[in-house]
């Protein structure tokens, strides 16, 4: 074989590891600022006191959650906010052993979708679930919000910790 | 075309420099519903098909078409969306129907430039990484770069392109839609800041935010919605290369393409006779004056003088940007494009109001999608 290899110098690990070829690289900064406009401003604001609110639909009747300025069903401008329980129902849910960031997780996360008592039926938010044994989640549990206390609370959807099991 | 094409309804949201107020799909909502109720419609029953114009670093959610559906009533129904001009999108609505498969089809684009909160990072990775990113000057030098060249080799006067700013800035004070209408001098225009020589402060369209929705049918589909369809007569599409080594920096042959396509469609032989007036991209000054000659409305070098001599104000032999253009009306991302077509469509109904041009019948709309791209899209409509 070796009369078949060229003279030359080979590339190194440290050069892969040290990036110097193979490419190019680049951090970008993207950074955004979502208008919430009248919807998602409600909602956070609602939730900044501690509560949930969904919108009425005029066409379907159903009550809507998270809040959103038309149904999508009907397309009509929805016509009112209306309080909602911070209690619900799981619709589905997952034990998720990976962060977003591909990190595994000693404790896993429970996402899950919670329909929220007072909205339609499969009107339901996603969160998390917490103080419960993962193998102790079903489909059809009752939960409750547990929320950050006041002087925490900044008008965004970690407001609420996670939802419990409800006794 | 092997079915007739038009647009039946127009609908619009904004234009202004910050929309706090609305979410982009609010945005999106309230220019649908004016769309839908401009021709008719309901879309939960009428629309075959929604395409949407979205650049995911502009919106700052990958898969953005994910987010599309559901204020333009078109959830549980054939979407999808394209990187491009808000043209582009309207050639893919054309395309949709002349397959005979779709008769009425939706085309939505919008801007919340407000909300790209690193602008120029998210323009500057347009550069290709390896041989022009690197070398660290702002994006907007590609268009000093062009400019130069192209008052090099047209004899065009730097006046010329400050008439540009003064003549679309006037007219967006008389477009209630407009964003930045203002009364300037051609002194103000070329002593403002200089960000790339020869390319002064004054000269860059400023962003706005806003929404734009059409609906679009097939000839007997827009015949029975309307009686004053406004008829898609050609359109047509080009990319030059993106080499910013070896493009031809003086001319843009992106415009000329893609104006010979849509005007080969629409058996256009002598556009200047056959069109009465046009919005043209104007994104910086010297774009208006570089496109109107590509787009074949006078010979390279003639458009500067022409618009010095007022042939291209509102009530001038050949109105361009009536609406104020991207330079009055605020430059919309990509939806630029479709704010051209917008004005088009207020116009060859005789909407336009205080801005409104005499005898308006034939129209055209150019978009280009900014720098670094050569990439250009044109529509001629008439009523
Ligand atoms: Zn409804």
């Amino acid at each position: 074989m070796k009369e078949h290899v060229y003279d030359c110098t080979y590339l190194s690990e440290e050069d892969f590891e040290t990036e110097q070829v193979l490419f190019e690289t680049w951090v970008p900064q993207a950074r955004y600022a979502w208008d919430a406009g009248i919807a998602i401003g409600r909602y956070l604001a609602e939730l900044k006191a501690g509560r949930l609110v969904g919108v009425h639909c005029p066409s379907c009747g159903r009550i809507l959650v998270p809040p959103r300025m038309f149904c999508q069903d009907c397309f009509v401008s929805t016509d009112g906010f209306v309080p909602l329980q911070d209690t619900g129902t799981v619709i589905t849910f997952s034990i998720c052993h990976i962060r977003w960031d591909m990190v595994r997780l000693e404790h896993p996360l429970i996402p899950a979708v919670i329909a929220i008592d007072g909205a339609s039926p499969g009107m339901g938010i996603l969160h998390l679930l917490g103080e419960v044994d993962p193998k102790a989640v079903r489909i059809g549990m009752r939960v409750q919000a547990v929320w950050k206390p006041p002087e925490e609370r900044e008008g965004a959807i970690t407001d609420i910790r996670y939802f419990k099991p409800l006794e | 075309m092997l079915r007739e094409v038009a647009i039946v309804g127009a609908g619009w949201s904004g234009f202004r420099s910050i929309s706090p107020d609305l979410s982009y799909k609010e945005m999106m909502y309230e220019a649908a519903v004016r769309a839908y109720e401009d021709a008719g419609i309901d879309p939960r029953r009428d629309v075959d098909s929604f395409v949407t114009v979205a650049e995911d670093f502009m919106e700052g959610t990958s898969i953005f078409d994910e987010y599309t559906p559901d204020q333009l009533g078109g959830a549980l129904r054939p979407n999808h969306t394209i990187t491009g001009d808000g043209i582009h999108g309207l050639a893919a609505a054309v395309m949709q129907i002349l397959t005979g498969q779709f008769d009425l089809v939706v085309v939505e684009a919008h801007s919340k430039a407000s909300n790209v909160l690193t602008f120029p990072h998210i323009l500057a990775y347009a550069m290709d990484p390896v041989y022009n990113r690197p070398l660290a000057f702002h994006p907007y030098a590609i268009a000093g770069m062009e400019m130069r060249r192209y008052l090099a080799e047209t004899a065009t006067p730097l006046e010329a392109c400050a008439r540009v700013v003064v003549k679309n800035r006037a007219n967006a004070l008389f477009n209630p839609l407009a964003a930045h209408g203002a009364n300037i001098s051609v002194e103000a225009v070329l002593g403002s800041d200089m960000v790339a020589e020869p390319l002064t402060r004054l000269q860059c369209a400023d962003h706005a935010d806003g929404a734009i929705v059409l609906v679009v049918a097939d000839g007997a589909t827009a015949r029975a919605l309307t009686d004053r369809p406004i008829w898609i007569r050609g359109i047509g599409w080009a990319n030059d290369t993106h080499t910013l080594e070896s493009r031809p920096w003086g001319e843009a042959s992106y415009a000329y393409l893609a104006a010979q396509m849509a005007y080969r469609t629409a058996g256009i032989k002598s556009p200047r006779a056959e069109i009465d007036f046009a919005e043209i991209d104007d994104t910086f000054a010297y774009k208006e004056l570089q496109h109107l000659e590509a787009l074949g409305f006078c010979r390279p070098g003639e458009a500067g003088l022409w618009t010095l001599e007022g042939g291209t104000e509102i009530n001038g032999e050949f109105p361009v940007n009536p609406s104020g253009g991207s330079l009055g009306m605020g430059h919309l991302l990509d939806g630029s494009g479709l704010a051209r077509v917008l004005e088009v469509i207020f116009q060859l109904r005789g909407e336009a109001g205080r801005h409104q041009v005499k005898d308006a019948e034939v129209g055209m709309a150019f978009a280009w999608r900014g720098v670094p791209t050569t990439s250009g899209a044109a529509v001629i409509l008439s009523n």
